[in-house]
């Protein structure tokens, strides 16, 4: 912005000293950040990495005054921006600094814009709010940033309201808006975790262009260390509230020195399944499945004329962006949404005709795990209720008898049993997680769907969730079809994947032929979205994927 | 109350959780046990009032006319000499009776009709809630009446009357409820285990919706008093010498002036009940948002 870097002098932009937060409620006090210390340069990007509850968030909103006091209480330290420490300056000359020279992009684009305004005038308002200009200078302004951040023809879409872009696009709107009046500091807060890898990836690319271009300092909080792997100068990585390991990207990713740094690196997925299943008869075939939504006359096409087979014993992965209908698939074979047309055949039965008992029995052999475990429990029945739920439905227990086989479900989920009078919201996600899969495998069935099962966990508990599912798998002699977005994910799992695309099938092959043989450019198109895609090969240069 | 070392869960563990677990909280919850022992203490007296009343209700003595609470009668007498005492406790078991049965009628029509109409969704949804759209557009009053010229004054009438009507605002927040609560993913796990639709309605829909429901009934119950007060008042409910409190209300907000008493005392057993009620719901509120209170 100031055309004074010739000299390429680094300087920092946000000196941030031993900072310390604390939340001070009836239960007692938590620290939340304790005595952190780190700097943003100017023209650099710092990520900050560390799972929910690290304390990540905290300390980057303490900056700005975002933390509610109470009962957020700032402890000490300071944060230096052009001299001035953010932390004693009172909210009205914090609000001057917000939006005009320090910026923010959040997580969900979707929340973050008044659904009731549209984006011009939304992008027009701290234009006008922080500097004197009529509303045709920042009319022309808001239409070039849109141009400038990829929204198609903006002329004709900056009247238009948040609901009428995608999510992609949303948050392409909201790094306009970040960026309207030329802050010099960024700080984004997980701005691409709400969205598909390839949306991710265009996003990642585009801050970094535009960082590079107005050469402004950008604070990046992230819980995955894939995403910043590629875009970073500098990353701190906390747990609990501390500063475990800090320093250049290409020193953090050779040699982390910190254990919770390498179990951060090692829970990065990569590599394939080992070992080869022998092929056997399909357990599932799904011949022309079509599931229309909306009116008959123009009928959403969410899965059009889809086949394919599910061999037992096997994990089939189903990839695809949101919308290509993957989910929807999954719904189909449960009977979930009703088909249009097709067939899916489980074993000899045809399932889509099915109706009454014979439906119910066929549940009992084909379970579902979805993918937010804070929606898909009863927030007011406990683990125990959860779990004898289907076994008694079932009539696989007796309610005396039930108490046993719920137990023996925790021990194999890994859920200590002194849980099991608990109710959802006093566990962690990944423990919800346990809990859904348990009620998922308590019938003994011979297929599962999982949709996404690990999307909205933190990396780690990713890890542990999908070992789980690998393990449980193999006990339970389980055939899968395992749904997501993200590649390197289903990488870890499948034997087989289907690569969809707007309700129809791109590709399928064998994992491994087709990471390394995909035939199809969209096909080539994800794998090259996969985040962090020069952690996979550690022996390749790091350096050049800036750019 | 658990420790790791659990091998089985024991007998008396059994059950649904929910409301065992609710009924721990509210007992914790000093303003609801106060709420629910004067509720309770209130019912007993309603229920005994025939063998306990000082004097009987209709037993005129025209010679005293109203005096101010005394020994003999301690809330004092009305313009006939009549026991006001007496008078309140036959009055509590008119508007408790109405304000119970009628909103129960209420609750169960409304639950059922709300939530069903919200689960099925689709035409079903339309033509359930078209009829309720109809039912709020016929003028209450008129509907009473017609049901009083029809089938002759009754008190059961009365509560049944009260019922239908309220019914109708409990259907239409159920529905909404419900609604929200069937996109959730919960709901789409119960279908896939295989539940019937009526068991997801009772198991999983109506405990989590049960929030806003109790705070709607807290305030149905002293408005269905209310409704009973001003029927009688037009001479469509409870006649004189029968009484209810809302009767006893207006009259004493009549004679005010002179006799304060006779405005104070009913007035007092209606803001008792009331309150109670009120602390009451939001107990049973909290005590069912399993979320609220951390053990």
């Amino acid at each position: 912005m100031r055309w004074t870097c010739a000299a390429r002098r680094i300087e920092p932009v946000l000196k941030v000293e031993n900072l310390s937060v604390s939340f001070v409620t009836r239960m007692g006090t938590t620290k939340a950040v304790d005595d952190i210390s780190f700097t943003v340069d100017k023209g650099k990007i710092t990520a900050i990495i560390g799972e929910s509850g690290s304390g990540k968030s905290v300390a980057c909103y303490s900056l700005l005054g975002l933390v509610p006091q109470p009962p957020g209480r700032i402890d000490g330290g300071r944060a230096l921006f052009h001299d001035q420490d953010l932390l004693q300056l009172d909210p009205t000359a914090l609000r001057k600094i917000r939006g005009r020279d320090i910026a923010m992009i959040f997580q969900d684009p979707m929340t973050c814009l008044n659904p009731y305004m549209t984006i011009g005038r939304q992008l027009m308002e701290p234009l006008l709010y922080h500097k004197k200009v009529s509303r045709a200078q920042a009319r022309s302004r808001a239409l070039e940033l849109l141009e400038e951040v990829g929204i198609r023809d903006p002329v004709s879409t900056i009247d238009n309201y948040p609901h009428q872009f995608s999510g992609g696009m949303r948050q392409r709107v909201m790094i306009a808006m970040a960026l309207i009046n030329e802050p010099e500091l960024l700080i984004a807060d997980e701005p691409t975790t709400a969205l598909d890898v390839t949306i991710q990836a265009q996003i990642l690319k585009l801050l970094a262009s535009l960082q590079a271009k107005r050469d402004i300092g950008v604070l990046f909080i992230s819980h995955d260390l894939a995403v910043v792997a590629d875009i970073a100068d500098q990353i701190v990585v906390m747990q609990q509230g501390r500063i475990v390991e800090a320093g250049k990207r290409d020193a953090i990713f050779r040699n982390a020195s910190h254990p919770y740094t390498q179990k951060l690196l090692h829970a990065i997925p990569h590599g394939g399944k080992p070992g080869e299943r022998p092929v056997c008869e399909p357990l599932v075939t799904v011949r022309n499945l079509c599931t229309w939504f909306g009116s008959r006359k123009s009928p959403v096409k969410a899965v059009d004329d889809v086949s394919f087979d599910i061999l037992r014993g096997e994990v089939l992965g189903l990839v695809g962006e949101s919308g290509s209908g993957k989910s929807t698939i999954g719904r189909s074979l449960l009977r979930l949404v009703p088909v249009t047309s097709g067939e899916v055949r489980f074993e000899d039965t045809d399932v889509t005709a099915l109706q009454g008992r014979a439906l119910k029995n066929l549940r009992r052999r084909m379970q579902f795990i979805f993918q937010d475990p804070f929606a898909s429990l009863n927030p007011r029945m406990t683990v125990y209720d959860t779990l004898a739920e289907p076994l008694l439905l079932h009539g696989l227990e007796s309610r005396g008898t039930v108490g046993a086989h719920v137990l023996k479900l925790m021990d194999d989920v890994g859920l200590a049993r002194a849980f099991v009078r608990k109710y959802p919201h006093e566990f962690s996600g990944g423990q919800r997680q346990r809990i859904a899969i348990g009620r998922a495998l308590a019938t003994r069935p011979e297929f599962v769907v999982a949709d996404e099962p690990v999307s909205a966990l933190d990396v780690t508990i990713q890890a542990q969730i999908l070992a789980l599912m690998q393990e449980l798998g193999r006990e339970y002699g389980l055939t899968m079809l395992f749904i997501s977005h993200d590649l390197s994910v289903v990488r870890q799992l499948a034997d087989r994947i289907v690569v969809l695309h707007k309700g129809t099938i791109v590709e399928q092959a064998g994992t491994e032929d087709l990471f390394e043989r995909p035939q199809q450019a969209y096909t080539r198109q994800l794998l090259q979205s996969i985040p962090g895609r020069t952690l996979l090969n550690l022996d390749a240069p790091l350096g050049e994927s800036t750019a | 109350m658990n420790t790791s070392t659990i091998t089985d869960i024991s007998e008396a563990e059994q059950g649904t959780s929910l409301w065992r677990d609710a009924w721990l909280r509210l007992r914790r919850n000093r303003l609801a046990v106060f709420g629910l022992a004067v509720l309770l203490v209130f019912v007993i007296i309603a229920i005994l009032t025939p063998w306990i009343a000082p004097y009987g209700y209709a037993q005129q003595q025209l010679a005293v006319g109203a005096t101010p609470p005394s020994a003999a009668h301690w809330l004092g007498t009305d313009i006939f000499g009549r026991d006001l005492l007496t008078q309140i406790m036959y009055g509590g078991r008119v508007s408790l009776a109405v304000g119970f049965i009628a909103t129960a009628v209420a609750l169960v029509i409304g639950i059922t009709w709300g939530a069903v109409a919200g689960y099925v969704g689709g035409k079903v949804d339309a033509v359930m809630m078209r009829l309720v759209d109809i039912l709020y557009a016929l003028p209450f009053m008129i509907f009473i009446v017609l049901l009083m010229v029809v089938f002759g004054r009754n008190m059961l009438l009365l509560f049944l009357a009260i019922g239908a009507v309220e019914w109708l605002t409990m259907a239409r927040i159920m529905r909404s409820q419900v609604q929200t609560l069937r996109q959730q993913e919960f709901v789409e796990a119960a279908i896939s285990l295989g539940l019937s639709p009526a068991t997801i309605i009772r198991r999983h829909l109506v405990p989590n919706a049960l929030g806003p429901i109790i705070v709607y009934t807290t305030l149905t119950i002293p408005s269905v008093m209310l409704l009973e007060a001003f029927l009688s008042f037009l001479g469509l409910g409870v006649q004189p010498p029968q009484t209810s409190w809302g009767l006893l209300i207006s009259y004493g907000a009549e004679t005010m002036e002179e006799y304060p008493w006779l405005l104070l005392y009913p007035g007092l057993a209606l803001i008792l009940t009331l309150f109670s009620l009120n602390f009451l719901g939001d107990g049973l509120r909290d005590a069912l948002d399993v979320r609220s209170a951390k053990d």
